[in-house]
């Protein structure tokens, strides 16, 4: 993508990009990993937990207990969303906040709540999936493709 | 007490992929994240991810590629009992839970809190 662009640019402004890209402050791959790491692997200690808490106190399977436990991780996320602590979690954390399912609902929140002052129906309506969308749409999408694969695939074998 | 180290480990470690994608493939956290919901769907239908969450428990169910995951096993699940229109009846069915509590919790979230920093 960026060579594309780069042969629309004057020779002035390649040497600007080249420039600014060797001034750009080098991420720090290595800590950011290991903030990733420690967070995300402590959140999903965290949802262990809570999936043994659904199995112990109420008849959950193994299985049937991480729908219920996605909630409980949702209603977290939700509620330090709202208190503004979410976003200092996520500052250290990187992507250790946002792969877990607690990110994808710190999105809609965040959205939810900042487009608030546009009213309820265009702000928080019409914003909230603005991050979350693509995760749906690539999300649907790609498994409709992959059933569609294999449903036809077994109907084929299986006739 | 093994699930839970388990769960610590896949967990971090899938989050760290989520990591290396953003500071090393430069790519912006809605593309990450896309991504991650991508591979889960094809570890569905390549059926490796079941046995991942029989391992690491919460920690394959937590992160964001479980949503993929799930979104191919109510497709399948359902295209099994009635056919190729299952697929589109029973794409949300597992996934139900989290995208209507999110939806739920955050309008919740609007109507009671004002946005902070």
């Amino acid at each position: 993508m960026s060579n594309k662009k780069k042969k629309k640019l004057t020779p002035i402004q390649q040497e600007y990009h080249s420039l600014s890209k060797n001034s750009e402050p080098k991420r720090p791959v290595l800590v950011n990993v290991l903030h990733a790491f420690l967070a995300g692997g402590t959140i999903c200690l965290i949802g262990q937990g809570v999936t043994d808490f659904f199995i112990w106190n109420f008849a959950f399977t193994e299985k049937s207990a991480a729908n219920p436990t996605v909630a409980v991780m949702i209603f977290i996320s939700v509620v330090l969303t709202s208190l503004g602590l979410y976003d200092h979690i996520a500052q250290w954390a990187g992507a250790g906040t946002a792969v877990p399912v607690t990110g994808f609902a710190n999105s809609m929140a965040s959205a939810a709540l900042e487009h608030r002052s546009e009213g309820y129906v265009l702000g928080v309506g019409g914003n909230m999936f603005k991050l979350a969308g693509s995760v749906i749409v690539f999300g649907v999408f790609s498994a409709f493709v992959i059933a569609l694969i294999r449903t036809v695939g077994t109907m084929l074998g299986g006739a | 007490m093994e699930t839970y180290f388990w769960a610590f480990v896949v967990g971090g470690l899938i989050c760290v992929v989520g990591q290396l994608l953003l500071d090393v493939g430069k790519y912006t956290p809605a593309h990450t994240i896309s991504i991650l919901v991508v591979t889960g769907a094809i570890l569905s239908g390549l059926e490796l991810y079941e046995p991942l969450i029989d391992f690491a428990g919460a920690g394959a169910t937590i992160p964001i590629t479980s949503f993929g995951n799930a979104l191919v096993k109510g497709a399948l699940g359902e295209a099994e009992r009635s056919g190729l229109v299952g697929i589109a009846t029973g794409i949300f069915e597992v996934t139900s839970a989290g995208i209507s509590s999110a939806i739920i919790f955050s309008f919740l979230a609007a109507l009671l809190f004002k946005p902070k920093g």
